[in-house]
């Protein structure tokens, strides 16, 4: 073997390819929707949005911002359970740089090909719940308690529609593996047969990211910011960084799983696979963005309502109606 | 929890009632909103790189003229803040052509505190020999206190910013022209109130 084929072989420098990419993926794609998400607001709201940092309509923005974060004094109440407190920034977002790692971007462009790739991803992501109750817990304040227990109770009311539409679309593909369910939508996207899932994938993916308009847990002009309001620096920059990467992935995800992933319209693949990945990632983040500037904030029970009354009757009965026609077809 | 309107509870009757849209339509309507603003041209002014267009009469800082006051203290005494300081002494002169003398009021000191400053007009208002003009200058921001009291030379600099007062509004009075009425920054300034005797002739200037 030649060289360059020994380097590739070693298991230990693939791993730590792999660990950096999903890092670096993971540290600059958030910048890049946050700077998205702070112009488009703007214009929708008939203002500029940042201009001055970086010279050039503001691009530099969110690294400025993220430099201010990290040189500011890390406030711990004295109160607060300093190590739950530390901790829970932490909880909040590892398991969202996890889901990057099995998320496929481009043809052969993937840090893990998980055969249960799908389970995988939707488990880790409710791990961040515990990180919230963690968060708002140790605070010791009451406006952070009770956006704590709002966050979890918004997070485990929309977990349910959330598997049960990604359900709906593993019956479609045959397999839990996020390749495979790519692979699985050569013929036609399952967005087509499957709208219904899409829809009710994409709200409770706001959700789970506490987005607008189910951000009740942060509610900006009722409880400051909920569980994150005692946090300052580095560790408030890590929750932020959190629900952007979160748009990210969420985002990735259900592109993966509805809009084909990183395969072209038909017709039209002169474009590499990962350029369409972006795009389709680009699009969603900004419907999720333009939902944001559009609509104001659910109550807490008109949101647990929506949830338990609304969206998971209808993605079961949506598996129901699936696998019928599977069998049938 | 009902909130009382004031009608007593009426409801417009079935028929007249506008017909409810099919839900969900109000949300996508939103959404366009947003959409139509989103390329619309933003409204932002970009202060410091553009200057805002600020309208005629805007109250930015006070000018003192002259050659127009008559150190009457009017604008001192009615000042709410006491932010105007005045110093000044009376000389007696001579006429060039003879008489008796005339004593005369000579302006020291005039200095306005715009750190107390707080931008009322009264001053301007009741200044009778319309010494005071409101400039809308605005950028004369310090590093230090006293550096916002500003004296008599400092004032008159603000007047070469003063405005030509605005249009009168149509359907206004119209205003007769008096000899030589005139904005403070064009070449002929005369006080507008009757200082001099009719039978004097027209002084130039107050002095």
């Amino acid at each position: 073997m030649s060289f360059l084929d020994q380097i590739f072989d070693n298991l230990w420098f693939i791993l730590v390819l792999k660990v950096g990419l999903v890092m670096g993926f993971f540290l600059t794609a958030p910048l890049g929707i946050g700077y998205a998400e702070h112009k488009i607001l703007a214009h929708m709201q008939h203002r500029l949005g940042p201009m001055e940092a970086g010279r050039f309509h503001g691009w530099a923005q969110l690294i400025a911002d993220g430099v201010k974060f990290i040189q500011k004094e890390d406030i711990i109440p004295k109160a607060a359970d300093r190590w739950v407190f530390s901790l829970a920034p932490a909880v909040v977002l590892v398991p969202v740089v996890l889901v990057i790692a099995v998320v496929p971007f481009g043809p052969d462009v993937w840090a893990e090909n998980l055969d249960v790739g799908l389970f995988f991803l939707l488990a880790i992501s409710s791990v961040s719940v515990i990180g919230v109750l963690m968060a708002g817990w140790a605070s010791a304040n009451k406006f952070s308690l009770i956006g704590a227990v709002r966050a979890a109770a918004q997070l485990i009311a929309y977990e349910l529609p959330l598997i049960l539409a990604g359900a709906a679309i593993a019956m479609l593909a045959g397999t839990l593996s996020l390749v495979g369910i790519v692979e699985a939508q050569r013929d036609f996207w399952f967005v087509l047969v499957q709208p219904l899932p899409f829809v009710i994938f994409i709200l409770a993916s706001l959700a789970e990211l506490v987005r607008t308009p189910f951000d009740m847990p942060i509610a900006d002009s009722e409880i400051i910011f909920g569980a994150y309001t005692e946090y300052s620096g580095l560790k408030f920059a890590f929750f932020l960084l959190a629900e952007y990467a979160g748009i990210v992935v969420l985002s990735a995800v259900a592109s993966v799983l509805f809009l084909g992933g990183y395969l072209a319209p038909p017709g039209l693949d002169f474009l590499p696979g990962f350029v369409w990945m972006s795009a389709k990632i680009g699009g969603l983040s900004f419907l999720i963005i333009w939902l944001r500037a559009t609509y104001p904030r659910m109550r807490e029970d008109q949101l647990q309502r929506f949830s338990w009354i609304g969206l998971i009757p209808l993605s079961l009965a949506n598996i129901l109606i699936t696998a019928v026609v599977m069998v049938l077809i | 929890m009902a909130i009382d309107t004031g009608r007593g509870g009426e409801v417009a009757p079935e028929e007249e009632r506008p017909p409810k849209p099919l839900p969900g339509v109000g949300l996508i309507k939103g959404l366009l909103v947003t959409l139509r603003h989103l390329f619309s041209r933003s409204i932002t002014q970009q202060y410091p790189h553009e200057k805002p267009d600020l309208p005629p009469r805007t109250r930015g800082v006070i000018a003192l003229k002259q050659e127009n006051c008559t150190v009457c203290w009017k604008c001192s005494r009615e000042c709410p803040d006491w932010c105007i300081y005045i110093e000044s002494h009376k000389e007696t002169h001579e006429p060039a052509s003879g008489g008796r003398a005339r004593s005369v009021k000579v302006l020291d000191r005039f200095a306005i505190d715009y750190a107390l400053c707080m931008y009322c007009g009264i001053c301007v208002e009741v200044c009778p020999f319309d010494a005071l003009f409101w400039s809308p200058e605005f950028e004369y921001a310090t590093y230090g206190i006293d550096e916002l009291t500003h004296e008599k030379e400092k004032l008159q600099e603000w007047t070469y910013t003063v405005l030509p007062p605005p249009e009168l509004e149509e359907g206004a009075e119209p205003v007769e022209e008096a000899e030589g009425e005139s904005a403070p920054h064009s070449e002929a300034p005369t006080s507008a109130a009757p200082v001099a005797a009719p039978g004097a002739g027209a002084e130039e200037g107050g002095a």
